[in-house]
């Protein structure tokens, strides 16, 4: 069976992800080798990916990790057993 | 002796049994994820910070409840989850809160754009801030359903299982929203490789 663009759009996020069968795998591959589009399309989605998984693209507020220890530290200081204060 | 050769049962027996200090190493390989997650939800920097001390500090309490079958992150990032939601019914009230999309009946068009004069993006290219920027904006103007799925899959990289769990939803409820929320921002985005793109042929491989 020969696929077409459609049914390979279907599919790219899965295809992306590893988890369509061996058979599927093997006609979308078989597509995308003389397919440019598809390849391009692909390769846009995949770019996407990787941008969004880089620390850099969604960042922290400055300081953040500073302050969520600051008040975890209070919080542990003050559930602390009362043993401690005899 | 060193702190790589604990694990993180370890970890959780250890601050349940009382050195709370720990704690804090427990949590640093979370910190981020945590923070994104109620930002996935709030969009917004400081009440994402605040829900993201608040989950922490609730996760810190209710650690001896925490089960040893289940994954600590999937865990932690159901109390972020919880934190976000409750966040943004008190901001929003009653109101506008239903406009979001809550449901995945609607037939819309999840055909991702085609690109007819474009190859591979350079690696450098996607160096550029305004690529980022475009990036931030768009995933933030995703329906909150797919914008959280998103969140929880390509940017803290919980897998489908994980991330149905923690959404409560079934994993095929998030394949399908993931798959949308993906064509949708290589929609949004395909302007800004357009115009970053000088062609040049077998840069990019296909390996992820």
């Amino acid at each position: 069976m020969k696929l077409d663009c459609k049914h390979v759009w279907e599919h790219i996020s899965e295809y992306i992800d590893g988890s369509v069968d061996v058979q599927l795998r093997e006609e979308i591959e078989r597509h995308l080798e003389h397919c440019e589009i598809c390849s391009a399309i692909l390769d846009s989605t995949r770019n996407i990916l990787i941008l969004t998984a880089d620390d850099r693209t969604f960042e922290l507020p400055v300081g953040y990790s500073e302050r969520l220890h600051e008040r975890l530290a209070r919080e542990i200081e003050g559930s602390e057993p009362d043993l401690k204060k005899k | 002796m060193q702190t790589r050769s604990i694990s993180e049962a370890e970890l959780i027996a250890r601050i349940v049994a009382g050195e709370r200090d720990l704690f804090h190493e427990l949590i640093r390989p979370y910190e981020r994820m945590v923070y994104l997650t109620v930002f996935s939800i709030v969009r917004n920097e400081t009440e994402a910070e605040d829900g993201a001390q608040e989950a922490v500090i609730n996760a810190y309490r209710h650690l001896s409840s925490f089960r040893a079958e289940a994954k600590f992150s999937t865990w932690l990032t159901t109390i972020a989850i919880n934190e976000g939601r409750k966040r943004l019914r008190k901001a929003k009230g009653a109101a506008e809160d239903s406009i979001e999309a809550e449901t995945d009946e609607k037939e819309g068009d999840y055909t991702p754009a085609p690109l007819t004069d474009w190859r591979e993006i350079p690696l450098e290219a996607l160096e550029r801030k305004e690529l980022r920027e475009a990036l931030r904006k768009a995933v933030a103007e995703l329906p909150a359903i797919y914008r959280q799925v998103f969140t929880l899959r390509d940017l803290e990289e919980l897998n489908i299982e994980e991330t149905a769990q923690a959404l409560g939803v079934n994993p095929g409820t998030v394949k399908v929203r993931l798959h949308r929320a993906r064509i949708i921002l290589q929609k949004k985005l395909v302007p800004f490789l357009k115009t970053i793109a000088p062609a040049r042929k077998g840069w990019f491989g296909r390996a992820l």
